[in-house]
């Protein structure tokens, strides 16, 4: 890093002052350059809440709340336009629901591997092949879905019956994606845990699995919590999957092997057509964005508070 | 460093008394979870190369999109990629980095206004993508920004969605460089800011660059927020300038994926092939980097 230019920097005769920033303009001038950058982040999420408040509220002076919340037609694009938008919930809390019935397990068993099993060296070449699950585009992932897993495996293998697409399909790849998040930071979590905890359960004869189970796993619980409800919170969010490999009718869903549209998707596909700026389907793309926003903000604030509590635990 | 032996000879396998059967069958299912994502992970590389592999040669470069799928290729989708990562680079680099460098070696931490930026960071880097979308859109609609599928909108969306995380990756390079190391700098008579760029900041640009890699690398894979603002077009040609109309390589793959016919989906197995291994090659980038040059102190 070069210095910047204008700095006194060398043969600097009041050398001892210099902690003094006040006697430098250069300095000063850097030093606010640097906290007008960390305060953009908060003009960013203010950004984030006017944005999606603005024509939400446009939104809710034409389509009362309750509506909006609790009714079971979503159809913002028909000529009778209803817009209920728990055909969009039920079908994110399936993708999510499998999501997690694929990641919660498998990712707490390699949390559990790599933190308690694994030698140091299998550790250090197991971990990054598992990131690099978090590391392929979705929309790869989608295609995968879409292609292969219900194409291929769910049709042709097994013989479901299933359509095109399937919420089964587009939860199960997702709940792949999210296996290193949940394993990554359930990992942590047991890592903190000390080692004389370990070692009294040995020293009262506990074997391995035992102690991993009983003393490891409840010790940990408040991070495992907090990696899971962060999984929950990606699946809800999560688009490119969902857009290509749940399906494009929004209806509730009944079963797994049904398509659906979620949230992320209705988004989506909504902005792959032309809503006019203003137009009350332009301000429905909102509203459901701000609908997705609060609940994973939600989902967040619990994580970060369980979170803190293991850290500060130990 | 004893507790760490102790620890390891404690977390080793399952050893002596401990072969019970219900022992074994419980490392076998952590096993098997290990073991199931590194097959599916197989399975996805394998099958993309399968049904992409006849499609990935030289029309895949030098081509545009075409209605005829033997015609096509994804030539501006690649120079569209590289332009917008490039943008959001020059966006988010400079930005993020001051901001971390403001929150781990600057702000005071006891001050409640500095905890709730800390807070909010967090807060940001968990935001789902799309929402990031709908902002810049909003934004833009807002600036009366008619035609919003151009470069500069495109990487804005990016830099916003990877902000946090290049401040979190700042901030937790700088953590890692001693205090001594400032110390000794102040005590020479250097100040704060000669401190902050002779010293602090060198020794934590390995870890920067490589988090920024990785973080740029995300925005390279993404889709969503590029698809709210409309990039889902027919783009017949190459991308000129910031305000240029432009596709990505995700978009351009979501595209093909999407059609009826088989042999476009040959095509996007193809480009993902091609996205896959930008991402490889630039994550072989950050781990030489972390390798070469990370100190340890």
């Amino acid at each position: 890093m070069s210095t910047p230019a204008g700095l006194p920097v060398r043969g600097n005769p009041s050398g001892l002052t210099s902690l003094n920033t006040k006697s430098r303009p250069a300095e000063r001038a850097i030093l606010g350059a640097f906290r007008i950058a960390a305060f953009l982040t908060v003009l960013i999420t203010a950004a984030i809440l006017i944005a999606l408040a603005v024509p939400s509220i446009s939104f809710f002076a034409q389509i009362p709340v309750v509506d909006f919340l609790f009714g079971t037609r979503w159809a913002p694009r028909f000529a009778d336009a209803s817009f209920g938008v728990l055909p969009l919930v039920t079908a994110t809390a399936w993708t999510t629901a499998i999501a997690l019935a694929v990641a919660v397990p498998f990712g707490l068993g390699a949390a559990i591997y790599l933190s308690e099993y694994a030698h140091p060296r299998a550790r250090r070449v197991l971990k990054p092949i598992l990131e690099v699950l978090a590391g392929i585009p979705t929309v790869v992932y989608g295609y995968f879905a879409l292609i292969f897993v219900q194409t291929v495996v769910f049709r042709e293998w097994l013989q479901l019956p299933t359509e095109s697409f399937s919420v089964l399909a587009a939860g199960v790849v997702m709940g792949v994606m999210i296996i290193p998040t949940i394993a990554s930071i359930s990992e942590d979590a047991m890592s903190a845990v000390p080692v004389a905890m370990r070692q009294g359960s040995a020293a009262l004869g506990a074997n391995k699995m035992q102690t991993t189970i009983r003393v490891v796993f409840p010790a940990a619980l408040s991070g495992i919590i907090a990696a899971v409800v962060l999984g929950v919170s990606r699946a809800i969010g999560e688009t490119m999957i969902v857009a290509i490999a749940a399906g494009q009718q929004a209806r509730i869903v009944g079963s797994p092997l049904e398509q659906g549209q979620t949230m992320t998707g209705f988004i989506a596909n909504a902005a792959l057509g032309d809503s006019r700026v203003g137009s009350l389907e332009y301000d429905t793309l909102y509203a459901v964005g701000l609908l997705l926003f609060a609940i994973t903000l939600l989902m967040n604030w619990i994580s970060i508070a369980l979170v803190r509590r293991f850290r500060e635990a130990y | 460093m004893t507790s760490l032996s102790q620890s390891n000879s404690l977390r080793g396998r399952v050893r002596g008394g401990d072969n019970s059967p219900l022992s074994m069958a419980f490392l076998f299912l952590l096993w098997f979870s290990v073991f199931f994502a590194f097959v599916f992970l197989l399975t996805l590389i394998v099958t993309t190369w399968i049904d992409g592999a006849a499609r990935l040669d030289l029309r895949m470069f030098t081509e545009f999109p075409s209605s005829a799928p033997e015609d096509a290729g994804a030539r501006p989708a690649i120079l569209g990629s590289l332009m917008v990562i490039s943008v959001t680079a020059l966006f988010t680099l400079p930005l993020g980095i001051a901001a971390g460098i403001h929150l781990e070696e600057f702000a005071n931490r006891r001050n409640w206004f500095n905890r709730a930026i800390e807070l909010n960071v967090q807060n940001l880097a968990a935001v789902p993508s799309i929402v990031y979308g709908l902002l810049t859109l909003g934004a833009l609609t807002a600036m009366g920004v008619r035609d919003k599928n151009i470069v500069i909108a495109g990487a804005m969306a990016l830099s916003l969605l990877i902000l946090p995380v290049v401040i979190i990756v700042t901030r937790e390079s700088l953590r890692a460089v001693p205090l001594e190391i400032r110390e000794g700098s102040l005590a020479l008579g250097a100040t704060p800011l000669q401190t902050l760029f002779r010293q602090t900041l060198p020794s934590a640009v390995p870890g920067i660059a490589t988090g920024s890699i990785l973080a740029l690398s995300r925005a390279l894979g993404e889709a969503a927020p590029l698809l709210i603002l409309g990039a889902l077009v027919f783009v017949s040609f190459d991308p000129n300038g910031l305000f240029s109309g432009y596709t990505t390589l995700p978009i351009q793959i979501f595209n093909w994926t999407g059609r009826p016919q088989e042999e476009f989906h040959v095509l996007a197995a193809a480009t993902s092939i091609v996205l896959l291994g930008l991402l490889l090659a630039m994550n072989s980038i950050a781990i030489t980097i972390r390798n070469r040059f990370q100190q340890r102190w």
